[in-house]
């Protein structure tokens, strides 16, 4: 009996001593600013609150005995405290900011990124598809940003003063050795792969990461697709080129393979555009490529990507030197790229990218100097007796490439790793071969450390080795990120940068030292909703570039300069389905290299370059329109002669201002019928259009041996036209292009 | 004697055990109409924090971390791109809270607010993640329960904010809202169980008309 009264007393007292406790306090983080929508709980029950715009809470409790009261906010780190419920309690918390990839900032000194990343994105994959005059090629693309020179003459990206060789693309982490198609001599070919291979692209027009080296003045970093969306098959026809391509996903989706083949033939197109050159073999290229993609227990990746090409032409102009004769100039080339990767997660905040790769690539040219009747002609005197030969290129590059991240505080990292590059380079000019091997070693390493999230710093540096340099090298990079209000932060990057000199310096002089750069970049990024508005100042300087000498001499006595001030504006927002972006560029460089006399202006350097791309979607027509306007002031050209033991400047100038005006118009018939079992895009550009109303573009001259003639370097074509229709079966791709442009 | 006492034992026990399941009851229905008249962010990141402590509490109830979730994702709606990610990985973590415990249908409408609401901040760039993901957490709800109303209003939401020209429109849009219409009135909602959007369709039916 006595059990049960108990039992019942405290039953009842329980119910009748429901007194109610309250809690308050406040929520203020580490700089006392108060918390805003923090969630205070009383742990294990029902009771808390939620603090207000002053960081105050308050509720009130029926709980007795001890608790734990915990406080949490988003991008805050959860703080507890212990309380006694046996009267009125005030609990203040103070919290800490959590570290958060959503809110750090990122270094943008010197780095544009496109892609889907969620921040800092400049230009999206797409938007290469959809850039007028760009013609689906990445690099066409990047000259629309600032930073690049508008060089029509020779393929590559000439970034703040640096030749087009300064420039390096990667993918996936190793270098590609020929990312472009070879060609004739002044004009300039596309890049070898596709944008759509590709889910995020940097360009770095300076100051980057110590992952990467070998470049003076940039890296454009490719990174290529997971997986696709679904399998599907694609069929592109134009009178300029036909291509099938498959993608094939697993059901499971872990796994997914793909081949694609295309040949250009640009017979039909010169008959309908005439050339300048007198083609006696038209352009044809034939590229097949293949890949397979697995996904890995742990989320990892085992990625292959391989293309091989054969693409051959040969054309004739009009001898520099002479007055009836003809330089012709044929070409056949092979190339084969092939890039295997292995990206795993290994636990505790641990990654791994390890990969490996091989290039071979083949170029057999042929030059004949040739009578009005296009015999092959033999004059033994100079300059005519160099005009016929026979010249063989033959570069393998094999590389091996191991990094590892490992990542604490959640945002901040520590990556290492080293890479292996054999390079072999086999020249045979008439019949005579020379042989350059070249083991390349590289050590890096990076620390990205965050402070709080609007502090970013990162500090690292690469030591290589060159074989046929025989020397180390140390490159530091650093480079700090601060948010300086909404939306707007501050970069500041710094580094020092190594490249071997050219296979065709070192052919004759293997003792030749490192080219060295040094960047030191300041940016500032402000973001709002919907626009992007970017400017950078730089300052670079050159030093141990190659110096040539009449007679065979070379040393690394060079030197050099580049500064200048860069623009990006990109605004989506203020006119409803328009998009358009505004770049602008001004450089101001010297340089002393090769045959220079003196310290000037390199005649690929024009001081003020713009690009504006527009973009519009009419859905009522299903037709895109897009056009690209690019200005550049003119060029310095020079004929630089041999005067006894030393080279002169016997003539310069500089050339006429630089106009291209691209349009492109793309119509979308089946867009959003996602019942349609054929989906199709026609599309049509042109290039250039200035071109015909006399705005013909001048990149520089030639000169003939004895100075005395002097010929403008133009386009072969006063335009460029482009018309296709592009089918897939599977996936709608038409999708892509009407998203991009809502 | 000994078996009055275990009468009265088992009572207690089920007095506690009523407590408790009215408790939550109680909490609930309290939070269910605060969340029905909450208007700003404020009242709706309250309501949210306020159903995320009974699940905290509760721990086998998938409804709180539901609603929890729901409030977040009012929230992503009104909040500016900037914020829409934040808001939206709030939600995610709930979410998950509550898959943890049960999967189905309504949750994954959960999955297609979500996603549509981070697709949102950059629809040009973001259609192929986030697009997809909210498509196939639609298709995944539709096939764990046909008879739920709701992925169907919100299908039916997507494709009326879809130009005619790219497969949407009022035409195509009808039909689904009449089908979410129907659903909605032959849906008998448990007490507690997610009821929202009959009138929501019935109004967007009316403007298809």
């Amino acid at each position: 009996m006595k059990k049960l009264s108990i039992l019942l007393i405290s039953l009842f007292t329980t119910t009748v001593l429901m007194a109610q406790v309250k809690i308050s306090g406040q929520v203020k983080d580490a700089k006392g600013k108060p918390v805003i929508g923090a969630s205070i709980t009383l742990k294990d029950s029902y009771d808390g609150a939620t603090s207000d715009s002053t960081g105050a809470f308050k509720f009130k409790t029926t709980e007795k005995g001890t608790f734990i009261l915990i406080a949490s906010a988003v991008s805050y780190k959860t703080v507890e405290q212990n309380i006694d419920l046996s009267k009125d309690v005030v609990a203040n918390f103070s919290m800490k900011e959590e570290f958060d990839e959503l809110r750090a900032v990122t270094v943008t000194a010197g780095s544009f990124s496109a892609g889907d990343s969620k921040r800092g994105t400049v230009l999206s994959s797409l938007d290469v598809l959809t850039t007028a005059g760009a013609n689906a090629d990445i690099t066409a693309a990047l000259k629309t940003l600032p930073g690049a020179q508008q060089v029509g003459e020779q393929e590559g990206l000439f970034v703040r003063g640096g030749a087009g060789y300064e420039t390096k693309q990667f993918i996936d982490g190793t270098l590609v050795a020929n990312p472009y198609f070879s060609g004739a001599p002044q004009i300039a070919t596309r890049g070898r792969f596709s944008p759509t291979i590709f889910k995020g692209t940097t360009f770095s027009t300076g100051g980057y990461s110590a992952l990467y080296g070998q470049a003076l003045s940039s890296v454009v970093l490719l990174e290529s697709i997971d997986l696709p969306e679904r399998s599907e098959v694609n069929v592109g026809i134009s009178p300029l080129m036909g291509s099938l391509a498959t993608q094939q996903l697993a059901k499971d989706k872990k796994s997914s393979w793909g081949m694609s083949y295309s040949y250009a033939n640009l017979d039909l197109y010169f008959k309908m555009v005439p050339q300048t050159p007198d083609y006696f073999k038209v352009p044809s290229f034939h590229n097949a490529d293949a890949n397979f993609r697995i996904k890995t227990k742990h989320g990892g990746f085992i990625k292959y990507y391989g293309t091989f090409a054969y693409n051959q032409l040969g054309l004739r102009r009009q001898d520099i030197d002479s007055t009836t004769m003809k330089d012709a100039f044929g070409l056949n080339s092979h190339n084969f790229y092939n890039n295997l990767t292995w990206r795993e997660n290994l636990g505790s905040g641990w990654r791994m990218r390890l990969g490996v790769s091989y290039s071979t690539n083949l170029d057999d040219i042929s030059l004949q100097f040739q009578n009005q009747n296009n015999q092959q002609i033999f004059v033994p005197t100079v300059p005519y007796s160099y005009k016929n030969a026979a010249y063989k290129n033959r570069l393998d590059v094999t590389q091996g490439r191991a990094e590892f991240e490992k990542r604490f505080n959640s945002i901040s990292t520590i990556r290492f790793g080293s890479e292996y590059w054999y390079n072999y380079n086999k020249q045979t000019v008439n019949n005579k071969d020379s042989l350059l091997t070249d083991n390349y070693n590289a050590l890096f390493g990076e620390a990205n450390i965050y402070l709080t999230n609007d502090l970013g710093l990162t500090a690292g540096g690469r030591v290589e080795y060159s074989s046929i340099i025989k020397k180390f090298n140390f490159a530091p990079r650093a480079a700090l990120a601060y948010r300086v209000g909404k939306g707007a932060q501050v970069s500041l990057a710094y580094g020092q940068f190594y490249q071997k000199p050219e296979n065709n310096l070192l052919f004759p002089n293997p003792n030749l030292g490192y080219t060295k750069a040094t960047h030191y970049i300041a940016n500032y990024m402000k973001t709002t909703e919907g626009r992007l508005f970017r400017v950078e100042a730089y300052y670079k300087t050159y030093e141990d570039l190659v110096k040539t000498y009449p007679a065979p001499f070379s040393d690394n006595s060079g030197s050099g300069y580049a500064r200048g001030a860069e623009l990006y504006f990109r605004d989506k927002k203020s006119i409803k389905n328009f998009d358009y972006w505004v770049s602008y560029s001004y450089l101001d460089t010297k340089r002393d290299y090769l045959n220079f006399p003196e310290k000037m202006t390199p005649n690929f350097a024009a001081t003020h370059t713009a690009s504006v791309v527009l973009k519009r979607f009419v859905m009522d027509w299903k037709t895109g329109f897009g056009a690209t306007y690019s200005f550049a002031t003119g060029r310095p050209y020079y004929n630089i002669m041999q005067n006894g033991g030393k080279y002169q400047v016997t003539d310069q100038g500089k050339t006429k201002d630089f106009n291209n005006l691209g349009l492109t118009a793309y119509y979308v018939p089946t867009a959003g019928n996602t019942k349609a079992k054929t989906f199709w895009v026609v599309v049509a550009s042109v290039t250039n259009i200035l071109g015909t109303f006399g705005q013909e573009q001048v990149y520089g001259y030639n000169y003939s041996y004895n100075g005395l003639n002097k010929v403008a370097v133009t386009p072969p074509a006063k335009n460029f036209y482009f018309v296709g229709v592009f089918l897939s079966w599977g996936v709608d791709r038409t999708d892509d292009i009407v998203n991009n442009n809502l | 004697m000994k078996p009055f006492i275990l009468s009265i034992l088992l009572s207690v026990v089920a007095v506690t055990g009523f407590a408790q399941s009215d408790k939550f009851t109680a909490a609930m229905q309290k939070n269910l109409a605060l969340l029905d008249s909450a208007k700003t962010t404020q009242d709706l990141t309250a309501v949210s924090n306020a159903f995320e402590r009974v699940g905290d509490a509760e721990k086998t109830q998938w409804l709180p971390y539901y609603y929890a979730a729901l409030a977040q994702t009012s929230i992503g709606w009104m909040s500016p791109n900037t914020e829409k990610d934040q808001v939206a990985e709030k939600a995610n973590a709930l979410i998950a809270k509550a898959e943890a415990i049960e999967k189905n249908a309504e949750i994954y409408t959960l999955k297609n607010m979500s996603a549509t609401i981070q697709m949102m901040v950059d629809p040009m760039s973001r259609w192929q993640t986030y697009g997809a993901q909210a498509g196939t957490a639609l298709q995944q709800a539709m096939k764990l329960d046909p008879n739920n109303p709701r992925p169907y209003y919100l299908q039916g939401m997507s494709i009326f904010n879809t130009p005619e020209q790219f497969g949407g429109g009022k035409a195509k849009a009808k039909a689904i809202f009449e089908k979410a219409v129907a659903l909605y009135k032959t849906e008998t909602p448990k007490p507690l169980y997610p009821h929202w959007g009959q009138k929501e369709a019935e109004g967007m039916l009316a403007k298809c008309n």
